[in-house]
C-alpha cells in the first residue's frame, strides 16, 4: 500500500515536471516572437510614412534673377515652405531647357521637411502662421502627399526631404560584387584543396583550426586588418567600394570555406572511388563529379555569407565607408557608402524628418536580406540530394 | 598447359600505418581466367584486390613493399601512369556506385576522359556495345537519357560493370559485386562474369562460398593477412590441403 502511494506520487511529480518544462519552452518562444513582432511593427509604423512625400503647387518664375538667386522664384511666404534643395535645381533646369527662361510655370514642388512632417501629423517646428497657411493651401488642394520616388532616386542629402537611398544602394551593390569576386573563388579553391588534396599533417591542421576560429572573430577586427593592409599598405582609396569589398572578403572567407567544405564532404566517398576507379585524375574527380554535386551547398553558403556582408557595418566604418555621399559613386575607387552605414548616419541625425527615413531604410535592408535568405532556402530545397 | 600470367604479386607486404595487413603474398593470375579471393572479414582480401589498380593510394598512411606486375611491368613504376593503370585494370565496387548522371553519361565518361573514341556515333556505338556486354542493353535502350540512380540495385551494378567495360580493360577487379543484391540479380552478375572471362582476366573478392565455387577457375584463401592456400577451385573446395581452408569452406569459422 505504501509502495503504491509512492508510485502515484512519483508519477504525479513526473507530470508536473513535464508541464513545467513545456510551459517554460512555450513562454520562451512567445517572448521571442513578441519581441520580433514589436520590432517589426515599430519599424513599419515609423517607416511607412516615408513612402509618401509632401508636394506643394506653386508658381515658379524663371528669369535672370532667379537663376542667380533661386529663392526669388517663389513668393516670400512660399519660400519658407518649399524645399530649398529643389529651388537650388532651378539654374540647372534652365540650362537643360532654355525655353523656360523668362516664363512662369505652375508646378508641384517638393515641400520642406517640416511641412511634410506637419502633413503627416508628426511633431514639427512650423510657426502658427505657417500652419495656417498650409491649412489654407490644403483647402485649395494645393498641397498633397505623393509617392516618394525621391527616396529611391536621390542620394544622401543634408535636407531630409531630398535624402534618398540610391547612392547607398549602388555602393552596396559595388561592395557586394567585389566581395563575391574576391571571396568566392579564393574560398572555394581553399576548401577544395583542404578537403580533397591536402595531406593530413600538423600544418594543415593548424590552418583548419585557424579558419574555424576566424569565423568567430569580431568583424571590427577585420576592419582594422583591411585598414592596415589594403589602405595603408596597398594604397587602396579610403572610403571606396574597393576597400570595403576587400575588407568584407576577408570576413566572408572563413564562412565560405567552412560551408564549402561541408558541402564537399557531404558527397559520398563512393562517388570519388567510382571516378578514380575509371581512371579520372584527382582534379577530374573534383571538377567533373564532386564540384557539380556540391554546388547547391556551396551556393547556399555563399548567399548566406553575402547576406552577412550586406548587413555588416563595423568593418566598413573603419575603412571610412560611413561617409556623406550625395551622388552615387560611378566607380569602385570612388568614395561610397552602404545601406547599413546610411541607416546609421540618418539614425544619428537630430532632424526629426530623418527618423522615418531611417525606418524605411531598415525596411529596405530587411527586405533584401529576406529575399537573399529565401533564395538560399529555395536552392537548398530544390537541389538537396539524399544519399 | 599453363595460361599466360596477366598479373602477379611478388612478396607483397602492405601496411596501414604500423599494422601489417598483408604478409608476403606471392600469387599469379592467369589470363582470361576468374580467380576468387576468399577468407573471413578483415583477412586482407579486399586490401589485396585494391593493390592491383592502386586504389589504396588514396588512403593516408599506407605503405607497400614488394612488387605487383601487369604484363611484367611493375605498376608502381614511375613509367606507368596511374590513370593509364586504372584504365587497363577496371574495378567494380561492393555497393553499386553509378554517377548521379544519365545512363549514357555513366558509360561515356571514362572513354571520353581517356580519349578512346570521338563524340557522336562512335561514342553511341561504344555505349551500346558496353551495355550489351553487361547484359543491360535490352532493359535500358529506351531510356539512356534517364538518371542512372533510378535503376534497381542489380541494374545499377551491371551499369557499373558496363562502365568499367567501356574502357576496354584487360583486367577487371570485383569487390564482392553481388553482396548488396538479391538472388536473381546475383545470378545475372554471375552469368555475366562467366561471359566476361572470354575477353578479360577477372579477380573477384567474395564472401559467398557457393559463388566462388560457381564462377571461378582458381581460388585463393586468405587468413589474417596471409595467403593460406591457392589452387584450382575444384581442388580447393573438394580436397584442400590445409586444415584451415577446409574449416573455413565447411563453415566451421569465418
Amino acid at each position: 500500500m505504501d509502495k503504491e502511494t509512492r508510485r502515484l506520487k512519483r508519477i504525479k511529480r513526473r507530470y508536473r515536471g513535464e508541464i513545467t518544462f513545456r510551459v517554460l519552452s512555450v513562454s520562451a518562444i512567445v517572448l521571442a516572437a513578441s519581441f520580433l513582432v514589436f520590432f517589426l511593427t515599430d519599424i513599419i509604423r515609423t517607416g511607412y510614412t516615408a513612402f509618401e512625400q509632401t508636394v506643394i503647387q506653386t508658381e515658379l518664375t524663371y528669369d535672370a534673377d532667379t537663376v542667380e538667386i533661386p529663392q526669388l522664384a517663389v513668393s516670400e511666404e512660399m519660400g519658407e515652405l518649399v524645399s530649398r534643395g529643389f529651388l537650388r535645381l532651378i539654374p540647372q533646369q534652365v540650362e537643360e531647357n532654355p525655353k523656360l527662361m523668362n516664363t512662369t510655370q505652375t508646378q508641384w514642388v517638393l515641400a520642406e521637411a517640416e511641412v511634410d512632417q506637419y502633413m503627416k501629423g508628426k511633431p514639427n517646428k512650423l510657426s502658427e502662421e505657417e500652419t495656417a497657411f498650409v491649412d489654407n493651401l490644403k483647402k485649395e488642394g494645393k498641397v498633397k502627399l505623393v509617392f516618394n520616388k525621391w527616396f529611391f532616386t536621390n542620394g544622401d542629402s543634408k535636407l531630409p526631404e531630398m535624402a534618398g537611398l540610391l547612392s547607398a544602394v549602388i555602393g552596396t551593390v559595388y561592395v557586394l560584387i567585389l566581395t563575391m569576386m574576391f571571396s568566392v573563388p579564393i574560398g572555394v579553391m581553399t576548401a577544395i584543396y583542404l578537403e580533397e588534396f591536402a595531406p593530413d599533417n600538423w600544418f594543415t591542421r593548424i590552418i583548419e583550426v585557424n579558419i574555424n576560429n576566424l569565423a568567430a572573430i569580431p568583424s571590427i577586427i577585420f576592419g582594422l586588418l583591411g585598414l592596415a593592409i589594403f589602405i595603408n599598405l596597398f594604397g587602396v582609396p579610403r572610403s571606396s567600394a574597393l576597400a570595403g569589398g576587400l575588407t568584407l572578403s576577408l570576413m566572408s572567407l572563413p564562412v565560405i570555406i567552412i560551408s564549402t567544405r561541408a558541402a564537399l564532404s557531404s558527397v559520398p566517398d563512393t562517388i570519388r572511388q567510382a571516378a578514380q576507379g575509371v581512371g579520372a585524375s584527382p582534379w577530374q574527380v573534383v571538377w567533373h563529379h564532386i564540384l557539380p554535386l556540391s554546388l547547391p551547398g556551396i551556393m547556399t553558403g555563399t548567399i548566406i555569407s553575402m547576406a552577412h556582408a550586406i548587413g555588416e557595418t563595423a568593418p566598413l566604418l573603419i575603412v571610412g565607408m560611413l561617409a556623406y555621399i550625395p551622388t552615387a559613386p560611378s566607380g569602385v575607387t570612388q568614395a561610397a557608402t552602404v545601406l547599413p552605414a546610411q541607416i546609421y548616419t540618418w539614425s544619428g541625425d537630430s532632424l526629426r524628418a530623418y527618423t522615418e527615413r531611417t525606418a524605411l531604410g531598415i525596411i529596405v535592408l530587411l527586405s533584401v536580406l529576406l529575399l537573399l535568405n529565401a533564395v538560399a532556402v529555395i536552392l537548398r530545397n530544390k537541389y538537396e540530394r539524399k544519399w | 598447359m599453363e595460361n599466360n600470367i596477366k598479373m602477379k604479386s611478388d612478396n607483397l607486404n602492405f601496411y596501414y600505418g604500423n599494422f601489417k595487413a598483408l604478409k608476403d603474398i606471392n600469387l599469379t593470375f592467369p589470363e582470361r581466367k576468374v580467380t576468387a579471393l576468399i577468407g573471413p572479414s578483415g583477412c586482407g582480401k579486399s586490401t589485396y584486390l585494391r593493390c592491383f589498380n592502386r586504389m589504396n593510394d588514396l588512403i593516408k598512411g599506407i605503405r607497400v613493399e614488394g612488387g605487383i606486375y601487369l604484363d611484367d611491368q611493375e605498376i608502381h613504376d614511375s613509367k606507368l601512369d596511374v590513370v593509364e593503370l586504372r584504365r587497363r585494370v577496371g574495378m567494380v565496387f561492393q555497393k553499386p556506385n553509378p554517377f548521379p548522371k544519365t545512363i549514357y553519361e555513366n558509360i561515356a565518361y571514362a572513354p571520353r576522359i581517356h580519349g578512346l573514341v570521338s563524340k557522336g556515333s562512335e561514342m553511341d556505338d561504344l555505349v551500346e556495345d558496353s551495355l550489351k556486354k553487361a547484359g543491360l542493353w535490352e532493359e535500358v535502350k529506351d531510356r539512356l537519357k534517364s538518371q542512372a540512380t533510378a535503376l534497381s540495385g542489380g541494374q545499377q551494378q551491371r551499369l557499373c560493370i558496363a562502365r568499367a567495360l567501356a574502357m576496354e580493360p584487360e583486367v577487371l577487379l570485383m569487390d564482392e559485386p553481388a553482396s548488396a543484391l538479391d538472388p536473381i540479380a546475383t545470378q545475372k552478375i554471375e552469368e555475366l562474369i562467366y561471359e566476361l572471362k572470354e575477353r578479360l582476366t577477372v579477380i573477384i573478392v567474395t564472401h559467398n562460398m557457393q559463388q566462388a565455387a560457381r564462377v571461378s577457375d582458381y581460388t585463393a584463401f586468405f587468413y589474417m593477412g596471409e595467403l593460406i592456400e591457392v589452387g584450382d577451385t575444384s581442388t580447393i573446395f573438394t580436397n584442400p590441403t590445409v586444415k584451415k581452408t577446409e574449416d573455413y569452406i565447411t563453415g566451421r569459422f569465418g
